[in-house]
């Protein structure tokens, strides 16, 4: 662990503050630290996190996505009418039905990047306005409500009532979240592809003169985020039991503030999932607390703004003095 | 005459000719297909669309060419807006004088420029990267225009303001006026001043143009300052011509003026790009928008055809670029 915050800096800060967040909150209200409290936050943020990862993978190969939060709404859209012609589908079919659409709408992404060598924000703000004008239109901003059984029962995979009656539970979603975020630790950190990756990000060339297949590594990011965005679109209808064309527009802004808050470099090379799960986890916690603290809903946003300007502001600066007297204060 | 060509399309920029040729065709197009696109009426509401995206458009160029992003702009303009119409209410609301009027967009300019110097603080002296600075000023502002107006609108200005948004000097609409005065001072700027040059360096290679003894902290702190300014005078626009002020009117024009910036040529990494292109390609994002409205298609059907256009322009300019090395 001491290795892992040497090289990772913005990690150890971040930690530090969320640490000290957590203290303030529960010395400061006494729901932060309850079970039901701690449950929600996770419930509210599960699909927040697997995009998250997704975007990560993305920023590591030095790319950027503008488009997945209008294409976790494309998924959705079409996989309903895939499950009605599949004549209903459950779990199973909806996984693979998402993560292939969701696959299908990254490589796209990736196709474009690589054949045509357009940069990811060019291509990934065309995709952006290609894929949210051609739902708005085909849907015409129809909302859907009936959605098979199975798609929109909660399922909790944990329950809890404590001993004043308040239930605990943990949907889903949760579940499906661990599962994202474990299997993007093993692409990233323990895969040959995944080490490739960081290689790409860091030197597209330099990796391409290595051998490193650049094809494969665009298709390998784009298609990572494209089933991230899928598979979060299919429990996001979990959790809110209705399908809006325009109800993740503007989530992926978002989404990417939090994770270049945990350490992504803008530019590739470097992050970590640890990080990415700091950053969602502290704005998910500024806004919990604030909430608690019973600031109004209104300034929520702002706060949170500032907070993550304040962030940046200090995690840029550097605190290597030795640094600054040879004069590299600008690293 | 081979020659001439090549030296209009080089002092033009070379984006400029074709993207010119491909919007007379398109207005060919329109033209031959519904009767009703080369009149008056639709030129001229067109020419009162335009300016707003416009002048949005000039504010994320500059960061754009600098190597950077401003994703504040929307929020900026929006916030400007509400200063302005705290202004005009309080002095009055309808029977606010004129003087209120200047008083109130000068202090939404001061606003303006105020968030964009905060930002290109941080990203010049710190040295964060544009697209998270900017980001979070974007959330922080968002955040701060609804807790203001708790997510309502304010509306009741004087009739002058009409004016602004919906008046003619000489048959040219005034929207129209300020996009093309900001849009020639844009360009002068950006060709012939001392600021204009640093922005061009600092996009191509930073850190050259720092040991060429280039203030590029200075630099990219007015960038984003003036870009500030920029998005003031649409938010005041804004204001005008919808005759409200709401946090969160035209942001669905965020991610339309990056495409218009990139449409027209402008380097993504920074460093090279024109005025004159960018506002050719807000000319054709305007004129497919309103041509295929005639037509019967709906505005999202029109940003549909905003991504794929891009996407098809990107791809044609590969593929150019291939034949033209091939050829070499």
């Amino acid at each position: 662990m001491p290795d892992y915050f040497r090289s990772n800096p913005v990690e150890l800060r971040l930690m530090v503050v969320l640490l000290a967040m957590i203290v303030a909150l529960s010395l400061g209200s006494e729901h932060f630290l309850t079970l039901s409290n701690l449950t929600s936050l996770l419930n509210n943020n599960a699909v927040n996190l697997i995009w998250a990862v997704g975007l990560l993978v993305v920023l590591i190969a030095g790319g950027i996505d503008i488009s997945f939060a209008v294409a976790a709404s494309v998924v959705q859209y079409l996989a309903v009418y895939c499950f009605e012609f599949l004549g209903g589908g459950n779990w199973a079919i909806g996984f693979l039905v998402c993560g292939s659409l969701g696959i299908a709408l990254g490589l796209i992404n990736a196709l474009f990047i690589h054949q045509f060598r357009i940069i990811s924000i060019v291509i990934t703000i065309a995709t952006f306005n290609a894929f949210f004008g051609l739902l708005m239109f085909f849907s015409k901003g129809r909302f859907i409500y009936n959605l098979p059984d199975w798609w929109v029962d909660r399922i909790f995979i944990f329950e809890h009532e404590s001993n004043n009656g308040v239930w605990s539970e943990l949907n889903l979603a949760v579940a499906v979240m661990v599962v994202c975020v474990i299997a993007t630790w093993i692409l990233i950190q323990h895969s040959n592809i995944g080490r490739q990756l960081y290689a790409f990000g860091d030197n597209p060339d330099g990796a391409a003169r290595a051998g490193i297949n650049i094809a494969l590594m665009q298709a390998v990011a784009f298609g990572w985020m494209g089933l991230m965005a899928g598979i979060g679109g299919l429990m996001q209808v979990n959790i809110v039991k209705e399908v809006v064309p325009n109800a993740l527009y503007g989530r992926e802004l978002d989404v990417l503030a939090a994770v270049v808050l945990g350490g992504a470099r803008l530019g590739g090379g470097k992050g970590s999932i640890f990080g990415c799960i700091l950053g969602v986890m502290f704005v998910a916690i500024t806004q919990n607390g604030l909430n608690l603290l019973g600031v109004s809903p209104f300034a929520f946003q702002m706060i949170i703004g500032a907070v993550i300007l304040i962030a940046i502001s200090t995690s840029n600066l550097s605190f290597d003095f030795k640094a600054i007297r040879r004069g590299k204060a600008s690293a | 005459m081979k020659d001439r060509f090549v030296q209009l399309s080089s002092r033009l920029g070379h984006e400029t000719l074709p993207l010119f040729a491909f919007m007379l065709l398109l207005i060919l197009v329109f033209g031959l297909t519904t009767p009703r696109f080369l009149t008056a009426a639709n030129l001229g509401s067109m020419a009162f669309q335009l300016p707003v995206l416009g002048l949005l458009t000039l504010a994320m160029l500059v960061p754009i060419l600098s190597g950077g992003l401003n994703l504040a702009i929307i929020y900026t303009a929006n916030i400007s807006g509400l200063t302005l119409a705290w202004i005009l209410i309080s002095a009055g609301g309808v029977d606010a004088g004129i003087g209120a009027f200047a008083l109130g967009s000068l202090a939404a300019i001061a606003v303006g420029a105020l968030s964009g110097l905060v930002m290109g603080l941080v990203i010049a002296y710190i040295g964060a990267h544009p697209i998270l600075v900017s980001l979070a000023m974007m959330i922080f502002l968002r955040g701060l225009g609804e807790f203001l107006t708790r997510g309502g609108d304010i509306s009741g200005f004087p009739d002058y303001m009409n004016a602004i948004g919906h008046g003619s000097v000489l048959g040219i609409p005034v929207p129209l006026l300020i996009f093309v005065v900001v849009a020639i001072s844009w360009h002068i700027m950006l060709k012939r001043t001392r600021h204009g040059f640093s922005v061009y360096m600092i996009g191509s290679n930073i850190h050259a143009a720092e040991y060429s003894g280039l203030p590029t902290r200075r630099t990219l702190a007015m960038i984003y300052l003036f870009s500030g300014v920029i998005c003031a005078i649409a938010g005041i626009l804004m204001a005008a011509r919808f005759n409200s002020v709401r946090v969160g009117h035209g942001e669905a024009l965020l991610l339309v003026t990056v495409l218009a910036c990139f449409l027209g040529g402008i380097d993504p990494f920074g460093g090279f790009g024109r005025v004159l292109p960018v506002v050719i390609a807000l000319l054709i994002l305007q004129i497919l928008s309103s041509g295929l409205n005639l037509v019967g298609a709906n505005q999202h059907l029109s940003t549909a055809v905003w991504g794929l256009f891009l996407i098809a322009v990107m791809t044609v300019r590969w593929l150019t670029a291939k034949l033209f090395n091939k050829r070499r």
